[in-house]
């Protein structure tokens, strides 16, 4: 409820008109009724507004989602989405892809295999050293991480500065401005087959979240249930991060939120996050495109509402961390 | 008596060079207590891995209910075997009862969720170990001795016939270590088969239990306590001198040390 009434208030919100009554009109109409409408409402509110309201609440939910997953799977409560690499390889894909002049669109998708094929990397240095321990892949993302951003300022480091490398920190600040529909359709199934097996795994997630070794005497078959679950996280990520750039502070801050609130029980706390994260995202995008006349990117406002909240959180939990 | 789990002839070694153990055979009836013991570092908690299946043996093999483990699917051995950690390390505050119902997992399918039949299976599981009233606190918040026996719960909820515990007392006051002591007779009197590693002899006197010695030769004993515990074999493998003395009065053998 809270979800689809922040929606509507967020469509009713922008540059062009602030009157409800208008969009609500414009919804009747397009349902059949008869109610006098405004026509450049109509395209303002179905082309622009709605794919970028969407597209916020999409975004929202898969990164909390993909940080509560990640969270549970490496057992800490500190880790996000980007535990593995995915957004540094995703910023090295991206900037490659604008320092080849590329447009929007490869650019977005140079951004998913960066990401992709980050978390691939990833995951091979424990194969290849024959340690398959969480710890070992921990390391591992760090070892790509660091690489990657060294990959990054390389790219930062040559790009030319007045176009090349502004495009470069502004994607890294993460934005919905340029958002089409075109995009939400790309990466709405990687959402719903994504979520869906991480939800109906959310109970197998609390146990991978005791460690291997419990897992495995309760009979949990570890390597696939942890594949398909980092897959599906990483895939979450990739997809988001693609078309608006890396955004903090969600899939680390929601994810505790969530916990806070209906507990530690992924079969409780994943759906909860995946609602607040959505409706958190939905908030920030709005104060983005309508607190100032111009646009405020995403990680700005993320990190001015996410970091305070975190602390909050771990005020009210101060007691439990020992 | 059916036979629970048979070692036959088992050898390991993480490099596949160096044999952490070899030769071990025994078996395990349905609610019997087994006394792992031996000195620091030779290779009692790896052999109890061995028989929950968490390590691959070098040699030989484990058969569950007649079946060799090594071609069942880690489902069916979870079916039989719950296994008690030395420590749980938990991330997460999650409340006792939703950790305890974890315990159905081999019972569920991989997208099946634990429906209200598992939670009174949990619950009851609980009452058992009567720590009902630790139901809804997170289990990061309770003491050791009750996180023990949280541990027990779940295993009791899995509906194992034969619980593995590694070192159940080693981070007990001694007050618990009895109480420990005490549950794990309470459940092999109910059927449940234990086997479990401990630092102490005198616990093999006290749960009146078979004992596995590894000795620090690397040889292997196995039978009733009377059977194998001796003062040579004790003092040899701990390597200082201990005696074997029934005490009057509380008419029970005893495991000392006569001095410093």
């Amino acid at each position: 409820m809270l979800l689809l009434m922040g929606i509507f208030i967020s469509l009713s919100l922008g540059r062009y008109s602030n009157d409800p009554s208008k969009v609500l009109n414009v919804f009747l109409s397009r349902l059949g009724m008869n109610v006098p409408v405004d026509p450049a409402m109509d395209s303002i509110v179905f082309n622009v507004r709605l794919p970028r309201v969407l597209a916020s609440v999409m975004i929202g939910a898969m990164l909390s989602l993909a940080g509560a997953v990640y969270q549970s799977v490496f057992r800490n409560p500190l880790v996000s989405p980007d535990l593995l690499g995915v957004s540094s390889g995703a910023a090295v894909g991206a900037s490659a892809a604008i320092l080849l002049g590329a447009g929007l669109a490869t650019r977005q998708i140079f951004a998913f295999a960066g990401g992709i094929l980050a978390v691939f990397i990833t995951s091979l240095v424990p194969r290849l050293l024959r340690n398959r321990s969480n710890m070992m892949l921990v390391l591992s993302g760090i070892i790509v991480g660091g690489f990657l951003s060294s990959v990054l300022a390389i790219m930062k480091f040559m790009a030319e500065e007045q176009t090349e490398l502004a495009s470069i920190v502004y994607w890294q600040l993460g934005s919905l401005a340029t958002i089409l529909g075109r995009e939400l359709w790309a990466i709405l199934p990687v959402f719903l087959v994504c979520s869906t097996l991480l939800l109906l795994l959310s109970w197998r997630i609390n146990i991978l979240s005791f460690g291997d070794l419990e897992a495995r005497t309760l009979g949990v078959n570890l390597r696939q249930v942890r594949t398909i679950v980092i897959i599906c996280a990483s895939l979450l990520t990739a997809s988001a991060v693609s078309i608006s750039g890396t955004i903090g502070w969600v899939g680390l801050v929601i994810p505790h939120l969530s916990r806070l609130i209906v507990g530690s029980d992924n079969t409780r706390s994943m759906p909860l996050t995946i609602l607040v994260g959505a409706i958190f995202m939905l908030l920030i995008d709005t104060l983005a495109r309508t607190v100032t006349s111009v646009e405020i990117p995403l990680s700005i406002l993320t990190g001015f509402v996410g970091a305070p909240l975190y602390a909050l959180l771990l005020y009210k939990q101060r007691t439990r961390l020992e | 008596m059916d036979s629970l789990l048979q070692v036959k002839d088992l050898g390991f070694s993480y490099d596949g060079s160096r044999q952490i153990f070899r030769d071990i055979n025994f078996e395990v009836l349905a609610g019997e207590i087994v006394c792992l013991l031996g000195p620091n570092g030779i290779g009692k908690t790896t052999l109890l891995n061995c028989l929950a299946r968490l390590r691959e043996p070098l040699q030989g093999s484990v058969l569950l209910n007649g079946q060799d483990m090594a071609s069942l699917p880690p489902r069916s051995v979870a079916r039989v075997i719950g296994y008690v950690p030395q420590t749980l390390l938990p991330s997460f505050d999650f409340t006792v009862l939703e950790y305890v119902v974890t315990g159905n997992a081999p019972w569920l399918d991989t997208f099946e969720k634990p429906g209200p039949e598992h939670y009174l299976l949990a619950e009851a599981a609980l009452e058992q170990m009567e720590i009902s009233h630790l139901a809804q606190k997170p289990y990061t918040r309770i003491s050791t001795g009750e996180l023990q026996q949280v541990s027990i719960s779940r295993a009791i909820a899995q509906q194992a016939r034969l619980i593995l515990m590694d070192e159940p007392t080693a981070h007990l006051d001694y007050g618990n270590q009895l109480k420990v002591l005490r549950l794990i007779k309470d459940l092999s009197a109910r059927g449940y088969a234990v086997v479990l590693t401990t630092h102490n002899p005198d616990q093999v006197l006290l749960l009146d239990s078979k004992t596995a010695v590894i000795d620090h030769h690397s040889i292997f004993h196995f039978g009733p306590w009377q059977e194998i515990l001796t003062e040579e074999l004790l003092s040899d493998m701990y390597g200082v001198p201990l005696r074997l003395i029934k005490v009057e009065g509380i008419n029970r053998m005893v495991s000392v040390a006569p001095g410093l």
